[in-house]
């Protein structure tokens, strides 16, 4: 996609991807963020993603639904979607403008989230457990 | 209310000059009030009549009335001569306050103010009925000071009105919506009194920095103490709810009463996602389920 630094640090932890939004993203750094997180997902075959944007103070309708699609691409290759840190102003504004989450789960904090994807079955950061269940691989 | 200080040497010079157009006003003026204390008993008792036959002040009884109106009477030609308007603020605004909390109504303050203004001209009348071009210079120096004074009355009594009422504005304000942790990870909201936008708008804000700052995984909000709601405060319910859930925790909503109830079915907002459950102990059995806390009695112990 295009160049310069990114604006999204995505780390991985176990079977688990963070992904650590810092500064509020335009549309293309949006699309930019989707591609390389989806291909990450493969890459190191995640069971579950975290997105932490509580850097963000402004979430607007074309990130909301770039984050409902991250969420459901996550999910047919096989990972459970989290999305943690919403401020507070951001998610009555979110919720005043219609644009809710969907079907995406939400956490207060990172530790939550990983808290949530821990207590979920087959996205939690146990690798060996994960390993174990059959067909596994996305 | 600023504004008056300034404004009032103007009209005091237009009063001025309006004497020096009708030469001998100022003489005139001392008639017209030496006139109007000759006979004040008469005069105040005429008034009182009419006020009486208005049907106005009938939340005062007839002696605070009595005491009331010698002394607007006298406020009133007192201002006639010396065209000092901010005594006569003064008076009213203090007049306002004690008569306000009786349930003393803006339109009763006016009528008998104009009632007294329509009293003293029909003395006028009577006075210079053989001289009517007497009457009318009588008339152009009495009619703009009366009118002066009602405008003032008025305006003095609407600002004491709305400075009792903005008072009263910043006392709810200040019965402010608690956000109270009762558990870790487990608050309560209890909502006394009616719901406005305003109040519903400081609701949000407290409850969801409560959740950032306490950490909250469960919210329960208890409405028992709110009687109604209307639909735009519903729906910002429904709003707060949902953010929320954005923020990762739930919310809990005890005592509906089956007004709000009925309003929030009425209105069609989505209820799907509510979780309503009937009473406050109930929401907080299940506040305390979804948080996996089991609260047992120890063995032994005798609450009664």
């Amino acid at each position: 996609m295009n160049g310069g630094p990114a604006l999204v640090s995505i780390m991985r932890q176990g079977s688990t991807l963070i992904a650590s939004v810092h500064t509020a993203l335009d549309d293309s750094e949006l699309v930019r963020f989707e591609h390389d997180l989806i291909h990450q997902i493969g890459e190191h075959r995640s069971r579950g993603v975290i997105i932490d944007v509580a850097a963000l103070d402004v979430i607007d309708s074309f990130a909301a639904l770039t984050l409902r699609r991250i969420a459901e691409m996550a999910r047919l290759r096989g990972a459970l979607t989290v999305l943690v840190g919403i401020q507070p102003e951001v998610a009555f504004t979110m919720v005043r403008l219609g644009m809710g989450t969907g079907q995406v789960p939400t956490a207060l904090d990172l530790e939550e989230g990983l808290a949530l994807l821990a207590a979920h079955p087959g996205a939690g950061t146990d690798s060996t457990e994960r390993d174990a269940r059959p067909g596994s691989t996305p | 209310m600023d504004e008056r200080p300034e404004e009032h040497p103007q009209t005091r010079a237009l009063h001025e000059s309006h004497w020096a157009d009708h030469g001998g006003g100022e003489h005139l003026l001392s008639q017209l009030v030496a006139h109007l204390r000759e006979h004040r008993t008469r005069l105040q008792e005429e008034w009182s009549q009419r006020i009486q036959q208005a049907h106005l002040l009938t939340a005062m009884t007839p002696q605070e009335m009595a005491a009331e109106t010698t002394s607007v009477y006298d406020n009133y030609v007192e201002v006639l001569e010396t065209g000092n308007v901010e005594a006569l603020q003064h008076y009213a605004r203090d007049l306002s306050e004690r008569i306000i909390p009786r349930g003393v109504e803006t339109h009763e303050v006016v009528g008998i103010v104009l009632l007294l203004r329509d009293v003293l001209a029909r003395s006028l009348f009577e006075k210079y009925q053989r001289d009517f071009s007497r009457l009318n210079e009588v008339l152009d120096a009495y009619e703009p000071a009366a009118n002066r004074i009602a405008n003032t009355v008025a305006v003095s009594f609407v600002d004491e009105r709305e400075r009792i009422i903005r008072q009263q504005q910043d006392a709810i304000r200040e019965l402010s919506t608690p956000v109270l942790p009762v558990r870790e990870r487990l608050l309560i909201l209890p909502i006394i009194g009616v719901l406005d936008s305003e109040r519903a708008r400081q609701l949000t804000e407290q409850l969801l920095s409560g959740i950032r700052k306490h950490r909250a995984k469960v919210v329960v909000i208890d409405i028992t103490g709110s009687p109604d709601v209307d639909e735009a405060v519903a729906n910002h319910l429904v709003q707060t709810v949902d953010a929320s859930r954005l923020m990762g925790a739930s919310v809990i909503i005890t005592g509906l009463s089956p007004k709000i109830a009925q309003t929030l079915v009425t209105i069609g907002v989505d209820l799907s996602k509510m979780n309503t459950i009937g009473d406050l102990q109930g929401g907080l059995e299940e506040a305390e389920r979804l948080l996996g806390y089991t609260v047992t009695r120890k063995e032994g112990s005798t609450s009664s």
